[in-house]
C-alpha cells in the first residue's frame, strides 16, 4: 500500500496542463518534418513550415500552441496498491486544471450547460477523467487537452460484422473526407474498433496517446492502419485543406473483442496540435 | 499581395481563390456567441457595436494575453459554425471573413451577391498569428470572456483567399489537384 497525496496529484496536473499546451511532442514534430519532405503541394509545404515555426515560438515564449487550449482530458492509470490521501481524487485533478489554466494564460473553453445557457465555467473545469486500475503502486497521469475543432469531426459507426475490414476503411475514410479542412489537417486519426459504443470511442481517443506513427503491436491492426492511411492520403485534402498529399500523419487503431452482432467503429480525430504530457506519481 | 482593412469593392474584385494575401489594419473578432448577439440586435433594430461597412470579421477566440503580448494565441476557429449568421452581416456591408474550413453554399452565394471574400488563416498557428497583432481591445459582450467582441489591429497577417466573388473555392481546387482516384 503506497500513499499518493491529492496535493501531489493537483501539482502534477497543473504543471502538465501548461506543458501540454506549450511544448509539442518530439514525435509530432518529427512526423511533420517527415511530411514536409514528402509534400508535393507548395502551399502545403508552407503550411507545414508555419506549423513547425509556431511550435518553436510556443516553446520559446511559453505560450499556447493553439488558442484552443482544449477540453482537458485526463487519463489516470492507478496502481491497485495506491491509496489516495488528503482529499477527493476527482477534485484534485480539477484543481490542477483550474490552477494550470489560470497560471498558464490558457483559454477557458468549457461551458456549464451544453445547450440553453452555455455559461463559461471560467476555469476550464470540469475535466474529463478516465481511470484505469492497473497492477502496482504508482499512478501514471496523462493530461491531454483536446481541441473542439478536431473533436467535432469525430464519428461513431455501428457497422454490421458483414461490413468487415473494407467497411471499416470506408467508414473511416468517409469521416475524414467529410471533415475536410475543419479539423486542421494534417491530422492523426484514432480508430477504436469493437467493445461497445462508448468503449470504442474511448479506445479511439486513447489511441491518440501513442507515439505518432508507431504501428499497432497487433499485426492485423497495423495492416489496417497502413491501409486506412494510404486511402486517406489519396483524398488530396492536404495541410489545412488547401490540397496536398499529407492529410493524415498517422492512423492509430485499437481493437478489442466485440459482440457477436456488432462491429462498433469509432473515429476520434486529432489535429496537428497533438498535445499530451505525462508524469508517474 | 498586401491589402489594407477595411476592404472596398475594388480590392475584393482583385482577389481570387488561392491567392496568398497579407492583411494589415483593423479586424473585428467574433465567434459563435457574439454572432448570435449581433444578429439578435439587428432583429431588434438596434445599432451594432461597430459599423460593419467594409469591415472584416475574424472568427477567433483568443487565449489570455501574457504580459508583453497584445493578444494571446489567436488562430482561427472553424467558420462553418458561423455560416447561419454570415449572409445577414454581409447584407449590412461586412466585406470579409477570416476563419478556417469550408463555407456553406448560402454563404458562398452571399459572397458573390454582396461582393465579399472569405479568407483562411492557418489553424493551430496560434502563437505565430499572435505576433501579427499590435493592439486588441474588447468593444462589446465582455461577459462572454474568450468570446467577447474585439477590435484587433494587425500587421502583415498572412491568409489565403478561399472563396472569391467569381465562385472560386480554394478547398475544392486543392482536392481536385491532389486527389488520387481509388
Amino acid at each position: 500500500m503506497r500513499e499518493i497525496h491529492c496535493d501531489t496529484i493537483a501539482e502534477a496536473v497543473e504543471r502538465l496542463s501548461m506543458e501540454a499546451n506549450y511544448f509539442l511532442g518530439d514525435d509530432v514534430l518529427l512526423s511533420i518534418q517527415g511530411a514536409l519532405r514528402k509534400e508535393e503541394s507548395p502551399v502545403g509545404r508552407e503550411i507545414l513550415e508555419q506549423i513547425l515555426q509556431n511550435a518553436l515560438i510556443a516553446r520559446e515564449d511559453e505560450v499556447p500552441l493553439c488558442q484552443d487550449c482544449g477540453y482537458t482530458v485526463v487519463f489516470a492509470e492507478l496502481g491497485q496498491d495506491v491509496h489516495i490521501a488528503g482529499g477527493d481524487f476527482n477534485e484534485a485533478i480539477a484543481e490542477g486544471v483550474r490552477r494550470g489554466y489560470a497560471k498558464g494564460y490558457l483559454r477557458k473553453s468549457v461551458v456549464a450547460h451544453p445547450y440553453a445557457s452555455r455559461t463559461n465555467t471560467k476555469d476550464n473545469t470540469p475535466p474529463v477523467i478516465h481511470v484505469q486500475i492497473v497492477p502496482g503502486d504508482k499512478m501514471r497521469i496523462i493530461v491531454a487537452p483536446k481541441g473542439g475543432g478536431s473533436e467535432n469531426m469525430s464519428a461513431l459507426g455501428m457497422l454490421k460484422p458483414a461490413d468487415g475490414k473494407d467497411g471499416i476503411i470506408k467508414f473511416v475514410v468517409e469521416t475524414v473526407r467529410k471533415a475536410g479542412a475543419n479539423p486542421c489537417p494534417p491530422i492523426i486519426v484514432g480508430v477504436g474498433i469493437g467493445g461497445t459504443a462508448e468503449r470504442a470511442m474511448f479506445q479511439a481517443k486513447h489511441s491518440l496517446l501513442r507515439e505518432v506513427g508507431r504501428p499497432s503491436e497487433n499485426e492485423e491492426d497495423a495492416d489496417l492502419e497502413r491501409g486506412i492511411l494510404a486511402h486517406i492520403n489519396k483524398l488530396g485534402i492536404g495541410p489545412m485543406g488547401l490540397g496536398g498529399r499529407t492529410t493524415a500523419l498517422a492512423v492509430h487503431v485499437e481493437s478489442q473483442p466485440a459482440h457477436i452482432a456488432s462491429l462498433p467503429v469509432a473515429v476520434n480525430i486529432q489535429c496537428h496540435s497533438a498535445r499530451h504530457k505525462e508524469a508517474i506519481l | 499581395m498586401n491589402i489594407q482593412a477595411p476592404l472596398t469593392d475594388e480590392i475584393v474584385a482583385k482577389l481570387r481563390a488561392g491567392d496568398k494575401v497579407v492583411i494589415s489594419g483593423t479586424l473585428y473578432v467574433a465567434r459563435d456567441a457574439a454572432h448570435k448577439r449581433l444578429v439578435e440586435a439587428m432583429a431588434r433594430g438596434e445599432a451594432l457595436p461597430f459599423d460593419p461597412q467594409g469591415q472584416i470579421i475574424y472568427y477567433m477566440g483568443p487565449a489570455p494575453a501574457k504580459p508583453g503580448q497584445a493578444i494571446g494565441s489567436s488562430g482561427p476557429t472553424t467558420s462553418g459554425r458561423m455560416d447561419s449568421y454570415a449572409p445577414r452581416l454581409m447584407e449590412v456591408g461586412l466585406k470579409g471573413t477570416i476563419g478556417k474550413g469550408s463555407r456553406s453554399q448560402p454563404v458562398k452565394d452571399a459572397i458573390k451577391k454582396h461582393k465579399a471574400v472569405y479568407f483562411a488563416a492557418t489553424g493551430g498557428a496560434g502563437a505565430l498569428i499572435a505576433r501579427c497583432a499590435k493592439k486588441a481591445e474588447a468593444i462589446a459582450y465582455e461577459d462572454l470572456g474568450a468570446e467577447a467582441l474585439l477590435k484587433l489591429e494587425v500587421e502583415d497577417f498572412p491568409v489565403i483567399v478561399i472563396n472569391d466573388i467569381y465562385g472560386g473555392d480554394a478547398y475544392e481546387d486543392g482536392v481536385r489537384r491532389y486527389a488520387i482516384a481509388d
